[in-house]
């Protein structure tokens, strides 16, 4: 009796972070494409309910309803798994993110490293999806995005233990309230321009879409799905930028903190403060997506090991000294 | 407790199941799908037994990083055409007995290990070994293997180090006539260089590239 209430009350705390989170996925897209449209000088999609706001669930239906097509030649099983990999991952990280003190759902002691394993294991559902189509473009376009994915967890790995210098420890909870005088964004400005254009090409993200670069890969690993299965493909997709942009702002922008401890701005709640940095940090990706044009596959793998890596160790390397000669490290 | 016990058998089982699954399934990169696998289930063990920080580098390292690799070189080199004909082949393999006799080595390592250490404690000597129950994990980790042991994990490091240049000095090679971008050159190109007028004579045309 006493597990099945704990079970029953844990589903009830997961459903009330799941739930919301996958609304904001399919709000996001529709934002995502207005800013995009706005940028172009286009009206975006303004049909659907008001502002067209609906748009996004008219997609969802329509993609509801179509048939799923399974190539004959494929792997069937893992073709199938690989979307609900993606998927899956995508929605399983946001366990640990905190939204304000206590309100999170898993207060783990390695809550980043369980991020960065999580978006880590993101990859296989792209390779497993291009290999299982049997086919040149998403196999192509998979081998690319392994590539490309792995060299830049290289630097984002690299950029977040210059925040743990700074903290002293693992959990994200400890890491926004070690931003209470001073959010690392200052401190560590040019890792947190990294740490962006990074998680822009760990997520695929234009300028960094060569997976999916519609001039040459078709769509690359999508080109084969239909329906549904593509469908979770894009959901994973942007949950897992908005689960970018929330380890942006928990890591460098103070989470759930508000700006200035102030009358005003302290009555509103923390997970609103979490949900406006989220938001800051999406119209910054959705506004890179309609300015800056692709990039060249070579010069992606050449800005990933020659510059940000060299650069973000040599930072580890001044955040250390400068903490170790002013005495400023923190103890446990 | 008991549900405890419950997932610590469903990982083991998972574990122990798919490893027999890599060696015995046809297809290479479902055996490389089913090593990930292993590695998954081994890590959520090492989470269950309290060694979170270790369950995580295993996860990030070996499913993230050596893994891909893995499926990146079974993928490329095409290896799923070649049947794993373990079975299917009526002469025996050669690669059997080696791999016989390598298993029942590391089996006999790890009964010596696993007995000595469950039912003879003072043969290892845990004496230098400090256990802090108030700090978590990862400091405690970090508290050892930077005091006591720095030099050791400093040269495992180098080895390390060492292994990949050698990799890389071993696999590259320099190849005559092949066309190399230089962004210096592509980015400062200017109008006066990279247009040329000439005249051109009739019925002639001009060579373009030499």
């Amino acid at each position: 009796m006493e597990y099945l209430d704990l079970i029953f009350q844990e589903t009830y705390k997961i459903l009330f972070l799941l739930v919301p989170v996958l609304v904001s996925v399919a709000m996001i897209v529709w934002l995502d494409r207005r800013v995009w449209a706005f940028v172009q000088k286009r009206q975006g999609p303004n049909v659907v309910g008001p502002f067209g706001l609906l748009q996004s669930l008219a997609d969802a239906l329509k993609y509801i309803f179509k048939e799923i097509i399974i190539p004959a030649s494929s792997n069937k099983i893992i073709f199938i798994l690989a979307p609900i990999i993606t998927m899956t991952l995508a929605l399983i990280a946001w366990a640990v993110i905190p939204f304000g003190v206590n309100q999170v759902l898993a207060d783990i002691n390695v809550g980043i490293l369980y991020i960065f394993a999580v978006s880590s294991l993101g990859v296989y559902g792209i390779i497993m999806g291009g290999w299982a189509s049997n086919s040149k473009y998403p196999f192509l376009g998979s081998i690319r995005s392994a590539a490309q994915m792995v060299s830049y967890e290289v630097s984002i790995g690299i950029i977040i233990i210059n925040v743990l210098l700074c903290v002293g420890s693992l959990n994200l909870s400890d890491i926004v309230l070690a931003q209470k005088d001073m959010w690392f964004v200052i401190p560590l400005f040019p890792m947190f321009v990294i740490f962006f254009i990074s998680a822009l090409a760990e997520t695929n993200r234009p300028p960094f879409d060569l997976p999916e670069a519609e001039a040459e890969l078709v769509a690359g690993y999508q080109t084969e799905y239909s329906g549904m299965m593509y469908a979770m493909f894009w959901l994973g997709e942007y949950a897992n930028i908005l689960l970018m942009c929330a380890l942006g702002s928990i890591l460098f922008l103070g989470g759930w903190l508000s700006p200035i401890e102030l009358y005003p701005f302290n009555l509103i709640p923390g997970a609103l403060w979490l949900i406006f940095k989220i938001l800051f940090l999406f119209i910054l990706f959705a506004l890179v997506k309609a300015i800056v044009p692709r990039y060249r596959y070579d010069q992606l793998m050449r800005l990933g090991w020659k510059i940000f890596l060299p650069l973000s160790l040599t930072y580890v390397v001044l955040t250390a000294s400068y903490l170790f000669y002013f005495n400023l490290l923190p103890t446990i | 407790m008991i549900a405890h016990a419950i997932f610590f058998y469903v990982f083991s089982i998972i574990a122990v199941v798919s490893a027999i699954m890599v060696t015995v399934s046809k297809n290479t990169v479902h055996s490389v799908f089913f090593l990930i696998l292993d590695f998954i289930s081994i890590s959520c063990l090492f989470i269950m037994i309290g060694a979170e920080f270790l369950g995580m580098i295993m996860l990030i390292v070996y499913v993230g990083a050596v893994a891909v690799l893995f499926l990146f070189v079974v993928m490329m080199l095409n290896v799923t055409q070649q049947k794993n004909q373990w079975f299917i082949s009526k002469e025996n393999s050669n690669h059997i007995p080696i791999g016989l006799l390598i298993s029942v080595i590391i089996f006999f390592e790890l009964i010596i290990v696993i007995g000595g250490w469950k039912y003879k404690p003072d043969l290892f000597d845990q004496g230098n070994l400090l256990i802090v129950n108030d700090v978590s994990n990862t400091h405690s980790l970090g508290m050892v293997l930077y005091t006591d042991y720095i030099h050791i994990f400093q040269i495992s490091g180098m080895i390390l180090l060492i292994a990949m240049i050698g990799a890389i000095v071993l696999t590259f090679r320099q190849r005559e006539g092949v066309k190399k971008q230089s962004y210096l050159k592509q980015i400062s190109r200017e109008r006066a260089e990279g247009v040329e007028v000439v005249e051109v004579a009739s019925n002639r045309g001009v060579k373009i590239d030499d």
